[in-house]
């Protein structure tokens, strides 16, 4: 077999859920197959690699974009925030304590996409109406649930941000 | 036994899934998601053509590509597979014939994926086109060439017969005779996640795969077969699924490739399906053509009925003897029928292999069914749902083709979603454009049968305890999203006093947790949970007799509850969990204990008459509020009331979220989905491809579709079930496409009697009713098929005992025989 010869791997920094980091990944790649492959970040899925389904959705500088369809070399210098991001001193975002208490994720495999996009909707919009909340997800297909428990955990977790309630009791964990 | 009013803690409470956390931090570990030092990848070279001979393969050129490390053909993996031991038809790469655009002929195992696509297109394959069967009536007419070279006779792959009593005689005493046609398009799971396998050669020399199944004990058993190992020295890990809906419940090919080429190269070497590629997996909803005639009295009984279904398979066997039957083997659940009468025959075509999608073979015929009660309503004038509650099947009675039911709560359904509707201020009373539909269903909780013959367990349960207090289940059932580790843990948790928190789960890994059939016709939660109540109730006893004798109580007053083992009469006297598990570890050694379950012994003794039977049938009825725009066809879904019959919710919070994605999936087969093909023109190869072999075409409901759902739970427990629990995952999906197809009749006053109901479709029974027409769409054509002769097995009510009392001459052989 032949050697590879001279560099063939692009470079970037990028802001990772909060922490600096460096990457070096095939120029071709997309975010989605840096974010897994050369970052070892799992919680971000793909069910196409087309932008058909939005699995894939992280933020990107705040706004939910499809990592299938972004290329690694495009992010350089930019600000990623994935399902990894969510937590904040070691305790889950309340979006994540109301998904799982509330049967917003069956399967799990939509859901990573599904709470960094509604993360985008409640610290761009306070109060969303059901409307707003169906119009923000609707780029992520989810085969589970009916979208009926994603909904109302979008609903309890702005709930409980308001409250101040995010900390789980000790029943859940 | 369970299916009692005892308060429980864990059992009924709305809780958040054990595996919730993992799933929400993404934490999850699906099969895509296995990264192994020294990794290859796999990617496989699929026909282009839906039917030809494969005249020569040369794959010189891509083994000599950069990066790749093995080319593979179906001479290196000749041994023939099939999930049932009657279809061992599919080679993991074909060697002779292809029989679908998109059958795999070749793999290319590399460096990474884009080098082993490179190389795809280095392979030089020669096929010889055949002919291509794209519809049932080009395989009936034509036998040859065959598209499977087993089967019945041409490309008739299974054609089934049976009279239960008389059908004719019923219709001679019934007063009203019905007879309609109906036809469901195919339809695919579209799981988000794609399906992916790693294996892997374990450092003792063994093989290990990694995968996204439903069923890791039939690729294990697979496995053995084709690769001609002991099945001892494989282990499967059915990684959770991102989502199976019965589509990750059949045996891949590329499980068997990437196992091969594990083995020859000894490195890990991965395969995750395109969307493309999952599309051309499918073993999705049959397509059927149905025909039923159905007799009734002037007050609705029900004297006879006859159904004929016509089963379009795609290229392979799969679960295809099964899911003819299956067409035919739940329409005596819900309402008494005295007299019934089905055939049934599957056909090949050279289309992706059909299977079992959530359902499995009886949303269709119910599509028809209920449709057709919509009809002897309106001709009888009386209401629906009245006709339906007079005429529901007696709890705790076995039918005329021998299905044995316990409790049945369908009438419970349908009074609640009367009131809950509003229906009897809204049927046939809404404006012009509204209306309102009611349909009802009934599905397994578990298949009678294990899809090959044996006498061993269904479900298997381990339970280890020791001095940490904790306690480690194990089972082969596999989490695909439903919540089966989450009523594994619920169960165990429950019957011991214990913290769901308390308890670990193994699932889903032949090497470690012992068998359990699979994630399928809604068996685990009945079948695993009963086994986990076995090894639960085994280990209580275990830890009980230790702590009896330590506090010198009588262990029947012992109670188990609150992280405590006390004294009934006398709370104080006890001690928490992980004492009294010391305690049981210094009595009795090292502690462990195991459950099983078996289902009982189905009182069909008819050859097919091992599908249909189950230890227990849930029931659902829906009503669907439907707003119809007359000139654009387009149909908008506001509401939709559902009451699930499901013995005793375990866990609410599932239960529901079941309900709710089951009319999720049923608005899409009704409305929009569509596993559709083309044939394109002779310029471009003439070739039998999918109209919408991607997401973006495949149409499905998004956020904006899904209308609001008002679910109603029924709990009745059901003595089969553990605490009562029957099942939740398929039933609720039945009714919608025909309570759909009712409300669109009741807004507008035109009959879609085939389902998607397209906008299309409405305008042109529209159009046919401004012509003075039935104002109907759907098929007027049943093929003539040469049907066996009928299986004749009496009703209990005739003298039978579920023996059939003929032996029909089987076509095949009487053909052979007569041209010997």
């Amino acid at each position: 077999m032949k050697k590879i010869e001279g560099k063939t791997k692009a470079h970037m920094t990028v802001t990772i859920n909060d922490e600096a980091a460096e990457v070096s990944f095939a120029p071709y790649k997309t975010l989605l197959e840096v974010l897994r492959e050369d970052m070892g970040l799992m919680g971000t899925k793909h069910g196409c690699e087309l932008g058909e389904c939005g699995a894939c959705a992280v933020l990107l500088d705040g706004e939910p974009v499809l990592s299938c369809l972004i290329l690694g070399v495009e992010c350089d210098g930019r600000d990623i925030t994935t399902v990894e991001g969510l937590q904040r001193d070691g305790r889950l975002h309340p979006l994540q304590e109301a998904f799982a208490d509330l049967g917003g994720a069956q399967c799990g495999y939509c859901t990573p996409a599904i709470l960094v996009t509604a993360k985008a909707l409640l610290e761009k919009v306070a109060n969303p109406s059901r409307e707003q909340i169906r119009e923000a997800l609707s780029g992520v297909l989810c085969r589970c649930t009916g979208y009926q428990q994603i909904f109302e955990s979008v609903e309890e977790a702005m709930v409980r941000m308001k409250s101040g309630s995010a900390q789980p009791e000790e029943a859940k964990r | 036994m369970s299916a009692d009013s005892r308060k429980f803690s864990v059992i009924g409470v709305p809780r958040r899934r054990v595996d919730g956390r993992a799933k929400v931090t993404g934490q999850t570990r699906f099969a895509d998601d296995v990264v192994l030092p020294r990794m290859l990848y796999c990617k496989l070279l699929r026909s282009p053509h839906p039917h030809a001979r494969i005249k020569n393969i040369d794959t010189s050129r891509a083994r000599a590509h950069e990066g790749v490390h093995l080319v593979l053909t179906g001479a290196d993996l000749p041994i023939e597979f099939g999930i049932l031991p009657v279809s061992q038809d599919e080679q993991p790469l074909c060697s002779d014939v292809v029989r679908y655009v998109g059958d795999p002929v070749a793999a290319v195992i590399a460096k990474d994926e884009l080098t082993a696509f490179d190389a795809l297109h280095l392979i030089d394959v020669q096929y010889e086109v055949l002919r291509t069967y794209s519809e049932p009536q080009e395989s009936l007419d034509h036998p040859e060439p065959r598209i499977q070279d087993y089967g019945e006779e041409g490309n008739i792959h299974k054609r089934v017969s049976f009279s239960f009593g008389d059908a004719e005689a019923g219709f001679d005493e019934a007063d009203e005779i019905f007879e309609d046609m109906f036809f469901y398009e195919g339809n695919t799971h579209l799981a988000i996640e794609q399906h992916a396998s790693v294996a892997a050669v374990d450092p003792d020399g063994k093989l290990t795969l990694w995968s996204s199944t439903q069923t890791p004990h039939y690729v294990h058993r697979a496995l053995a077969q084709v690769l001609e190992i002991p099945a001892a020295h494989i282990r499967v890990i059915a990684c959770p699924n991102g989502g199976g809906f019965g589509g990750k419940s059949d045996i891949f090919n590329h499980e068997m490739v990437v196992a091969r080429a594990a083995l020859v190269l000894d490195r890990p070497v991965k395969i995750c399906l395109t969307r493309e590629e999952v599309f051309y997996a499918h073993r999705g909803r049959h397509p059927v053509l149905m025909r039923f005639k159905t007799g009734t009295k002037k007050d609705g009984t029900i004297t006879g009925m006859k159904l004929d279904t016509l089963v379009d398979g795609g290229a392979y066997g799969s679960y295809g003897v099964a899911s003819v039957l299956y067409t035919g083997a739940l329409q005596t659940v819900t309402y008494h029928i005295p007299r019934y009468q089905f055939q049934g025959c599957r056909v090949f075509t050279n289309k992706p292999p059909c299977g079992p999608k959530r359902g499995h073979g009886t949303p269709q015929p119910r599509f028809g069914q209920e449709i057709q009660l919509d009809r002897i309503a309106e001709r009888l004038a009386i209401d629906p749902a009245e006709l339906r509650l007079k005429i529901v099947e007696k709890p705790n009675s076995l039918t005329a083709n021998y299905l044995r039911i316990g409790t049945i709560g369908l009438g419970k359904c349908i009074q609640s979603v009367v009131k809950h509707s509003g229906w009897k201020d809204k049927y046939r009373k809404l404006p012009q454009g509204k209306g309102v539909g009611l349909a009802c269903g009934s599905y397994l909780t578990g298949a009678g049968l294990a899809i090959y013959w044996n006498k061993m367990p269904h479900s298997g349960v381990q339970l280890r305890l020791d001095r940490s207090g904790e306690v480690t289940v194990f089972c082969g059932a596999i989490e695909i999203g439903q919540g089966s580790d989450d009523v594994l843990v619920g169960v165990v948790a429950e019957v011991l006093g214990i913290d769901p928190h308390d308890v670990r789960c193994v699932t889903g890994d032949t090497a470690l947790t012992p068998v359990d059939l699979g994630s399928y016709s809604s068996r685990v939660t009945l079948m695993m949970g009963n086994a986990a109540i076995q090894a639960a109730e085994r280990a209580k006893d275990l830890v009980g007799s230790a702590v009896a004798a330590e506090l010198d109580v009588s262990q029947s007053n012992l109670v188990f509850a609150g992280r405590r083992v006390f004294d009934g009469r006398d709370p104080k006297k006890g001690m928490d969990w992980r004492n009294a598990v010391c305690l049981a570890e210094a009595r009795h050694g090292t502690l462990g204990t195991v459950g099983s379950y078996t289902p009982p012994k189905s009182a069909a003794r008819f050859g097919g008459g091992g599908v249909g039977p189950s230890p227990a049938y849930s029931y659902t009825a829906a009503v669907v509020e439907v707003e119809v725009d007359s000139v654009t066809g387009w149909i908008g879904v506001p509401r939709v009331w559902i009451a699930h019959d499901i013995g005793r919710a375990l866990n609410p919070v599932l239960v529901r979220g079941q309900v709710e994605g089951s009319v999720y999936m049923g608005l899409g087969e009704a409305l929009m989905e569509e596993q559709a093909y083309r044939r394109l023109p002779a310029k471009h190869s003439n070739a039998l491809v999918h109209k919408f072999p991607s997401i973006l075409e495949y149409k499905s409901p998004t956020s904006h579709d899904m209308p609001e759902v008002i679910t109603e739970l029924i709990e009745d427990p059901d003595p089969a079930g553990p605490f009562g629990a029957k099942e939740v995952g398929q039933g609720p999906l039945l009714p919608i496409m025909p309570a759909v197809a009712n409300a669109v009749y009741d807004a507008i006053g035109v009959r879609i009697d085939e389902v998607p109901i397209t906008p299309d479709k409405i305008v042109k029974a529209l159009d046919d009713k401004a012509r003075g027409g039935p104002g109907r769409y759907g098929p007027n054509v049943f093929p003539d098929i040469d049907w066996p002769e009928p299986l004749q097995v009496p009703p209990p009510w005739e003298g039978g005992d579920g023996k059939a009392i003929n032996k029909p001459e089987r076509k095949r052989a009487a053909k052979l025989a007569r041209g010997s």
